[in-house]
């Protein structure tokens, strides 16, 4: 398998996979097909960045450009989901989620539950997340956190490629609803990717380095960035685990725990804003479950308390860094014991 | 003497029956409601039975619809268990939801009723998508959204109405109007006049009618959903109508006028209605209307002894059904 795409074309090659595979996956979205109705080329956008360019050739009417009324398509995508379909709807920004959040957390997330197990509702809504593109606050957030509160909703955030299409293929392939997270900063990453279709069960971290001094545990962007910070570690003699949780919710706690156990320390790192994240929970799921086995304090990276800045000189302090991610592992070896 | 209506008299019968049913389910529910018997929220239907048994006459189980937060009327004129209806305003297993949804949650997806609703407007977008699923599936299935003339006015609803002339969808709107969105006055909350203007405004038609009587909503309706049918794309009905209680049960209605309720009762009861034009015709006998009103408070007072009786759920189902797999 030497064969390397970038995320972007595993995105669409999934989609484009799944298109063929089943005739009840249909595709909405804002300019998913970019330029219905207009005078010129059928798809020429393919998605604001281009990620769905091609698949309208393959499967026409099955992908639809929507007015851009979020309500009114995410909701439309549930619906027929809830009537047999499996829908993939884009919503362009997760920023744009505060114009159609009831549909997701009120309608999809609660259906089964409150119909007493006798509703499903297969959609996979995509979203573009996190920051680093210049976009300011209304187009950056990792608002992942908002999504795994909800009972009833899937949350997955791939790191490479090969993830990304794995995971993708499961969650249309999945029953519930599924909230699929894009970085839209690791959009042009390569990895080595299949080009057979398989998929990757949306309950399964990776450990994505080995070592035994200290866990970190982290998804998306934070992945590479964690990356980065281990290198630098390692010239400093310090081996670290890291986590890609891949998945959010459902969340593979028992691999975090493995990981834990085996380096005693902690180190958790998330996009998202600092109060109530990602890691916010992993630090207390780890100190009430695993707490014999820390030989330190936990700490968290995380971008501070504020709305992504657009200044780049800000943006790019915002974001947490592979310097800051060391610096922490730094501090549960040094401030723990031996 | 000849039949005038657009319904043989067996059909007739059986809209009376539905209506009735609505009727007696919700007067019960009022009754019992006030007893303390029931627990939550509960917004009844009566009043309004005739644009629900009217409009679901023309649907089959493969046509879809999603309903309001009053949501009874349609889930019987649809064809949901009285029984299972009951036992989850309770709150007990075996019902629609088995207890966990409530009377603001009733559903039966089998039966292409995708839910009673507590988000105003919220069915909007989703019948859209039913509407989407109907047309990718070409066998002349339609899908339709109840709300009310406050919801109305919710931005689902009004880009559902966009979105469903866009993509031209077998999808119709139905807007109860009961004359109050809660206690606040219809006209107060809603600029313009006339629903078929607004429905204008979305390039889609339009039809007002008198939503207490029954043949009027019945024709209004065969004609849009005929036209849904046959790739003619949505259409906004509205249905003037009254309701008999107020906008949730215990509401003590002081926003009404002095004597607009007692007006209500005697002057635009659609079952009233509907009895006379039918006996006046010489179609149906009076006997005959009362031999159904006794059967159907014989259902109602079983669907409540049932529900009564049932089981509370436990501990075990309180985490159930969250997801499929996990």
């Amino acid at each position: 398998m030497a064969r390397k795409i970038s995320i972007k074309q595993a995105v669409n090659e999934a989609l484009d996979q799944e298109m063929a595979r089943d005739p009840a996956v249909i595709c909405m979205g804002e300019d998913i097909v970019g330029g219905t109705g207009a005078g010129g080329e059928a798809d020429a956008w393919g998605g604001v960045l281009g990620v769905t360019k091609g698949l309208y050739a393959k499967y026409g009417d099955r992908l639809m450009d929507t007015p851009l009324s979020e309500s009114a398509y995410i909701g439309a995508a549930i619906g027929a989901a809830a009537c047999g379909m499996r829908p993939v709807a884009e919503l362009m920004f997760i920023d744009f989620m505060g114009v159609c959040f009831d549909q997701i957390y009120n309608q999809a997330a609660k259906f089964r539950y409150m119909f007493g197990g006798k509703a499903e509702t297969p959609v996979v809504i995509r979203a573009m997340v996190g920051a680093g593109f210049r976009a300011a606050a209304q187009h950056s957030q990792m608002l992942t956190p908002l999504f795994t509160h909800i009972p009833g909703l899937k949350v997955v955030c791939p790191s490479t490629p090969y993830d990304t299409k794995g995971l993708l293929i499961q969650s249309i392939r999945d029953n519930d609803p599924v909230i699929f997270c894009e970085h839209k900063a690791l959009y042009g990453i390569e990895g080595e990717v299949p080009e057979a279709s398989y998929t990757i069960p949306l309950s399964e971290a990776n450990i994505v380095r080995e070592g035994k001094h200290c866990s970190i545990v982290t998804y998306g962007l934070m992945v590479h960035r964690s990356l980065e910070a281990a290198a630098t570690l390692a010239k400093e003699g310090i081996e670290v685990d890291i986590v890609d949780l891949r998945s959010l919710s459902p969340l593979d706690l028992d691999t975090v725990l493995d990981s834990v156990t085996k380096t005693g320390r902690l180190v958790c790192v998330d996009e998202a804003s600092p109060r109530c994240n990602i890691a916010t929970d992993i630090s207390a799921q780890v100190a009430m479950q695993a707490f014999s086995a820390l030989k330190a304090q936990i700490e968290m990276v995380t971008p501070p308390h504020t709305p992504v800045p657009f200044s780049p000189t800000l943006e790019d302090l915002y974001i947490p860094s592979a310097a800051q991610i060391a610096a922490a592992v730094r501090k549960t070896i040094k401030g723990g014991q031996a | 003497m000849t039949n005038p209506f657009p319904l043989s008299k067996d059909d007739l019968l059986k809209c009376y029956r539905t209506m009735r049913t609505i009727r007696e389910f919700e007067e019960r529910l009022h009754v019992d409601f006030s007893r303390g018997d029931i627990p939550g929220f509960v917004h009844l239907y009566a009043g309004e039975e005739a644009a629900a048994t009217g409009i679901m006459k023309h649907l089959n189980s493969g046509d879809r619809i999603a309903s309001t937060h009053r949501g009874h009327g349609h889930c019987i004129s649809k064809g949901v268990d009285v029984v299972a209806m009951m036992k989850e305003i309770y709150g007990k297993k075996g019902g629609t939801g088995n207890g966990k949804g409530g009377s603001m949650h009733i559903a039966d997806l089998s039966m292409g009723m995708m839910g009673a609703n507590g988000i105003l407007g919220a069915g909007a977008p989703l019948v859209c998508g039913a509407a989407l699923a109907a047309k990718f599936r070409n066998k002349g299935e339609v899908a339709i959204s109840f709300v009310g003339d406050g919801a109305s006015n919710q931005g689902t609803f009004l880009e559902s109405l966009n979105l469903a002339a866009v993509w031209n969808l077998p999808a119709l709107f139905v807007v109860e109007n009961n004359g109050y969105a809660e206690s606040t006055a219809r006209d107060y909350a809603t600029a313009v006049d006339s629903y078929v203007d607004r429905a204008a405004g979305f390039g889609m038609p339009g039809i007002t009618v008198d939503g207490t009587d029954f043949f009027a909503v019945y024709e209004a309706a065969g004609e849009i959903i005929q036209r849904a049918r046959e790739g003619g794309g949505p259409s906004l009905l509205e249905c003037k109508m009254v309701r008999f209680y107020g906008h949730f049960e215990g509401d003590a209605q002081t926003y009404r006028a002095t004597g607009e309720l007692d007006d209500i009762r005697a002057n635009h009861d659609c079952l009233k209605k509907f009895g006379v034009q039918v006996t006046a015709a010489g179609v149906i006998s009076a006997a005959e209307l009362q031999a159904i009103d006794q059967q159907v408070l014989a259902v109602i007072e079983d669907a409540v002894q049932q529900a009564k009786a049932a089981p509370l759920p436990t501990l075990a189902d309180l985490t159930t059904d969250v997801y499929i797999s996990y």
